[in-house]
């Protein structure tokens, strides 16, 4: 069945078998290689991409049902080279180790703080519970988020200090 | 990689064209709402059904809480986050906000829908509690109308409900008698699992004396449990705390766990006593306005 999705704005069309996979559709047919194809059981979060700006796990989603919709992936955060600030925040506070579950914390984080700009710390804990990353710990990860929060414009020149 | 065997898919474009579609492919076709118990169910093949029907176009028909003056009716496609936020449900059954803080976790909520936890019809699943305990009726509907079914026969057995081939079930209707106080307490390994155990308790209380009860157990049978001894060991009785440890006592009589890699069966027994007598203390708690 030929399938059109929107992935960062771009219509994205593919003749595919109706059990193929949002994730797969995403990494497969533009390449974009940065949403993470983890547990395959919805448990682990690496696949999470925004769907009409909520935060989706692709991998229990079929591409079939994400037709029609506005998909975001994490190569969406950075715009005319400028870091989205959840991106600089895992940057300020080494939220990341392997990188394997970043992608998917990062729209979840995205997602989190554009309908709560301002989430206390038990928010972040509860917005990021269906992540798991195996390296941090979380809390450099919830740190990346607060300073986010704090640096809703981002501030690049002090990255690049 | 997990993928499902192969299916037709078909996109919904109202509920009488669901119904119809439901109709004409019969017993292979299965409705698709949140997705997050069925794809996995069909990516282990223990679900192969040959035609999807996607129903999540279907909003404006099946997804809203309202107050219809002596019930609230919650669509079938309402999804697990917008239960946690309504006021209403809140005000009225705070057992949906208990049940749902514990449901997964919040990205599986944006997807996952009420209908789709009772269709799928799992022993271990937070909300078929709680719709047994506050005494729901269901709305089924095919090509010939709706029936309504309550929550005790909804259930026929284990992933198996009421639901025939060529029906939808579009509606929770919630029945509101006053002095109503509710309260879901689970236990699991790790946020966002499967209960190891998990009780659902309402009580309607009148001048003191407890006029009616609700509770059921999740993950420590082959389908939910209803306890119908505890139920009528507290209709006509004042609230207290020997009372509801007489009800838990029966809750670890009347479950019937099985041992796996979530604890052993007396383990579960007890479990399933000490939520029960928790969750009762907080639903009279609610009813007499000592807690929120």
């Amino acid at each position: 069945m030929e399938v059109t999705i929107n992935i960062n704005g771009q219509q994205v069309s593919r003749d595919v078998e109706p059990r193929t996979l949002l994730v797969h559709f995403i990494r497969e047919t533009p390449g974009l290689t940065g949403t993470h194809w983890g547990c395959d059981t919805s448990n682990c979060g690496a696949c999470v991409v925004t769907m009409d700006g909520k935060a989706v796990k692709s991998c229990t989603m079929l591409a079939a049902m994400a037709a029609g919709h506005e998909i975001r992936t994490v190569e969406s955060l950075e715009k005319n080279g400028q870091l989205d600030p959840v991106q600089q925040g895992f940057h300020e506070k080494h939220a990341l180790q392997c990188g394997f579950c970043t992608p998917g914390m990062l729209m979840t984080a995205r997602a989190l703080l554009d309908e709560n700009p301002n989430p206390t710390e038990a928010e972040i804990r509860t917005a990021i519970s269906g992540g798991i990353c195996r390296c941090t710990g979380y809390k450099n990860i919830v740190a990346a988020i607060q300073w986010a929060a704090e640096h809703p414009a981002g501030e690049r020149q002090e990255v690049q200090a | 990689m997990q993928t499902p065997a192969s299916f037709e898919y078909e996109r919904a474009t109202s509920v009488d064209g669901a119904i119809a579609s439901l109709a004409r492919l019969g017993p292979e076709a299965r409705v698709i709402a949140g997705g997050h118990s069925l794809l996995p169910m069909m990516k282990l093949r223990l679900a192969q059904p040959e035609h999807l029907i996607d129903i999540n176009d279907l909003e404006s028909e099946l997804a809203y809480i309202r107050d219809e003056g002596g019930e609230i009716a919650i669509g079938a496609l309402t999804r697990h986050v917008d239960l946690l936020g309504s006021d209403l449900l809140a005000r009225h059954f705070p057992i949906f906000r208990d049940a749902e803080e514990v449901i997964a976790d919040p990205v599986v909520r944006n997807r996952g829908t009420i209908g789709g936890s009772l269709c799928q019809a799992d022993a271990a699943e937070d909300l078929s509690a709680v719709c047994t305990a506050v005494k729901a009726k269901v709305v089924i509907r095919g090509q010939n109308g709706s029936r309504t079914v309550p929550m005790e026969e909804f259930h026929v057995g284990p992933y198996v409900t009421a639901v025939g081939d060529g029906e939808l079930l579009t509606e929770i209707r919630l029945p509101l008698f006053p002095g109503a106080g509710s309260a879901h307490e689970k236990v699991e390994r790790r946020a966002g699992d499967w209960a190891i155990a998990a009780a659902s308790a309402a009580l309607w209380i009148d001048s003191s004396t407890i006029s009616q009860a609700g509770i059921a157990l999740s993950a420590v049978g082959l389908t939910t449990i209803h306890l119908t001894r505890a139920e009528e060991l507290l209709r006509g009785k004042p609230p207290s705390e020997d009372l509801f440890e007489q009800a838990g006592q029966i809750a670890s009589e009347d479950c019937s766990p099985n041992a796996d890699g979530r604890g052993p069966v007396d383990y579960k027994r007890h479990l399933a006593g000490v939520l029960t007598k928790r969750a009762l203390t907080r639903a009279a708690q609610r009813a007499l306005k000592e807690e929120a």
